[in-house]
């Protein structure tokens, strides 16, 4: 069964992944979205302050005397310095025509009168920097003249801080995912946790114990149980219901022949001529042998179909053997037998008690089906660690020199039975037995005179 | 003897009650529980043959019931269901014994006297001819103060002769009652027990004659 049995991953297993795999994407977005917002805020101060500093510039250029006069305040500078040790750059513009500061900084050719600022971006002697530009319009004798003004810093500071912050960010992330780790691993576990004590709790039970599992689970796992609940069921009604058959089918087709047996019987009492005596009596052997068999064969399906399901409970060895045997003294007193029984005070072995009072049965009914009358039966109950011991021996026809080994092969009876009415599924019924049991079955003939002995032995508990 | 059979099958009732009364027992036949219930109201009896499997109803339960209502007399079950099959053993509900279906009369007469012996604790069964006073029950062969006890194919064998004494019993009737069926067992296998008997007997005014080329009869000298 476990072998069509294909196990396509563990829950737990896929689980974990994709809650890692969701944690991790997450930490990445996070880390992405924090650094691209830290970026767009410095590079937003930066432009505020450059924008300042060049509206300082700016405001403070005037005409003075004819003649166009920048002087750049001190604080257009300090606030730029202020955010960091970055070097800043500038140049003034008089229509078009450099007036001030680095005359080969790049800058733009800003429309005249264009009051917005123009940003960019640039590289300017081996460094990046951020430029800002705008012009003013100055009126000198009627004429306007436009003044451009671009001031540029490096942005070292800024990158530094950035570093910082990513830094930053990548600890928080790393944290963050160490922690969403732990909580889906503990998410998967606990998620897992109800499957496995439910396959632990239906594992866990006695073969034969069909009732319904009844462990609360989760409410997700409510159909699968019911479906299991459901299994179960069907399974103990056609278990039952084969158990029924059978004894059903046993029902069916003993009482009939019970019927005609004793009809047969009665009629033999009342006929006197030898032949209608002959009929009668092959009549009822036949009868005893079609019982026997068919009794047998149910006897062995039930007896397949309660080792598959062995169930053991303590067994005192010694009051069941002593239980049969007071059941057959009857049977054996037919033909005088004496059944001796020589037992043990406690024999406890752990198994079936239907079973093996059927074995041993089986092996009584045996040993006084081949033997004489008046011959003698005996029955010893033996502890010899690790094994208890039941060993009959009687005074029969013992077992046939060749091919004793097949006896326990269905259907097999040895070849010195003569006309002894048999199903040939004695042995192998105790022989199923005996191995559900871990035990042993010895047959052999005796060793100090006539007759066989056979022996059953259980491992101790 | 007073039978109660309890069996539902009208054939094998029948078959059963001829032989009980045959061997000179008195049966009455119930063919389910209500009419058991009704029989065991009115009569005393010494021994209860069981069916199961009933038209109204389990001859278990029926059991159970009687010995729980304390009824006292013996049972013995008639099953036709496989030992193995059986979860509940019917000796647990109370039955004294059962057998098998289909069974050997002989058995069922043997485990009727062993559970009889066992119930009536010295109840006896007793029946007299000439000097020598019979126990079917105990096994014992009595006279002039000597009892002898009898293995049980002699006690078989003078039961069947103390049941028709004076009567001519055949010999291949003799080996029918005495040995099972799938015994091939020769004729002559009877005078052993027939020797035997002859000897508890001696010294007793009760003889086994053979009537030759008949059989053998039991009578006063």
């Amino acid at each position: 069964m476990n072998d069509a049995l294909k196990a396509t991953g563990s829950i737990r297993r896929r689980l974990t992944v994709q809650l890692l795999s969701g944690a991790a994407i997450l930490t990445i977005i996070l880390v992405f979205i924090v650094r691209s917002f830290s970026q767009q805020l410095a590079e937003q101060s930066q432009d505020n302050i450059l924008n300042a500093s060049l509206t300082a510039i700016l405001d403070a250029s005037s005409i003075q005397q004819g003649e166009v006069t920048v002087d750049i305040p001190y604080s257009a500078f300090s606030m730029l310095s202020n955010l960091s040790n970055d070097r800043v750059f500038y140049r003034i513009d008089q229509d078009g025509a450099f007036l001030t500061g680095y005359a080969d900084l790049p800058t733009p050719k800003l429309r005249a009168a264009a009051d917005t600022p123009t940003f960019m971006t640039g590289t300017y002697q081996d460094v990046e920097i951020r430029m800002v530009t705008a012009t003013r319009l100055l009126a000198l004798e009627g004429r306007p003249i436009e003044l451009q003004a671009s001031i540029a810093q490096s942005r070292n500071g800024q990158a530094q801080t950035l570093a910082e912050i990513s830094n930053m960010v990548m600890l928080f992330g790393s944290g963050f995912f160490v922690m969403s780790a732990i909580i889906a691993l503990l998410a998967a576990q606990s998620t897992v946790g109800p499957l496995q004590r439910l396959a632990a709790s239906v594992s866990r039970r006695a073969p034969h114990d069909l009732r319904p599992v009844t462990a609360t689970v989760p409410e997700e796992m409510v159909p699968l149980v019911q479906s299991l609940n459901q299994f179960i069921q069907r399974l103990d009604t056609s278990l039952t219901r084969s158990e029924d058959f059978i004894a059903e089918a046993a029902h069916r087709v003993r009482t009939p022949l019970a019927t005609v047996r004793a009809q047969a019987e009665i009629t033999l009492r009342r006929v006197d001529k030898d032949e209608n005596r002959a009929a009668l009596k092959e009549m009822i052997r036949a009868i005893d042998d079609s019982s026997r068999a068919a009794g047998q064969l149910l006897d062995h399906a039930m007896v397949t179909f309660r080792t598959d399901h062995l169930e053991r409970s303590r067994i005192d060895l010694a009051a069941l053997v002593r239980e049969c045997v007071d059941r057959l003294q009857a049977v054996a007193a037919l033909k005088d037998m004496a059944l001796t029984y020589a037992e043990i005070d406690t024999a406890q072995i752990s198994g079936d008690a239907i079973l093996i009072q059927n074995a041993v049965r089986n092996l009584l009914d045996n040993a006084i089906k081949y033997s004489p009358m008046e011959s003698h039966i005996s029955i010893e109950l033996t502890v010899e660690a690790p094994w208890l011991t039941l060993s009959i021996y009687d005074q029969g026809l013992g077992f046939p020199k060749t091919g004793a080994e097949r006896l326990t092969e269905r259907f097999e009876r040895g070849d010195n039975v003569g006309g002894i009415v048999g199903s040939g599924l004695g042995l192998t019924i105790v022989d199923e037995v005996i191995h559900a049991h871990g035990g042993n079955l010895t047959i052999s003939n005796n060793p100090n005179g006539v007759g066989a002995c056979v022996s059953i032995s259980f491992p101790l508990p | 003897m007073r039978f109660l059979l309890v069996e539902d099958n009208i054939q094998l009732a029948k078959a059963i009650c001829d032989h009980l009364l045959l061997d000179g027992h008195v049966v009455d036949h119930a063919d389910r529980l209500s009419t058991t219930t009704d029989y065991l109201a009115t009569t005393v009896y010494d021994m209860i043959l069981l069916d199961i499997m009933l038209p109204d109803g389990d001859g278990r339960e029926f059991l159970n019931r009687y010995r729980a209502s304390a009824g006292k007399t013996p049972v013995i079950v008639l099953t036709a269901r496989s030992e193995v099959s059986d979860r509940v053993g019917v000796l647990d509900l109370g039955a004294d014994d059962y057998i098998t279906k289909p069974f050997d009369f002989s058995e069922l007469e043997a485990r009727c006297r062993a559970v009889l012996r066992r119930h009536s604790g010295g109840a006896t069964n007793r029946k007299s001819f000439g000097e020598v006073e019979f126990d079917a029950l105990a096994g014992t062969l009595t006279h002039h103060g000597i009892t002898t006890s009898l293995r049980n194919k002699e006690l078989r064998l003078l039961e069947i002769f103390f049941n028709v004494p004076g009567q001519i019993c055949s010999k291949p009737k003799l080996v029918d009652r005495l040995f099972s069926y799938d015994e091939d067992v020769s004729e002559n296998a009877i005078e052993v027990y027939v020797a035997r008997l002859r000897k508890h007997l001696e010294g007793s005014n009760v003889q086994i004659i053979t009537v030759r080329g008949l059989g053998y009869r039991l009578s006063l000298v």
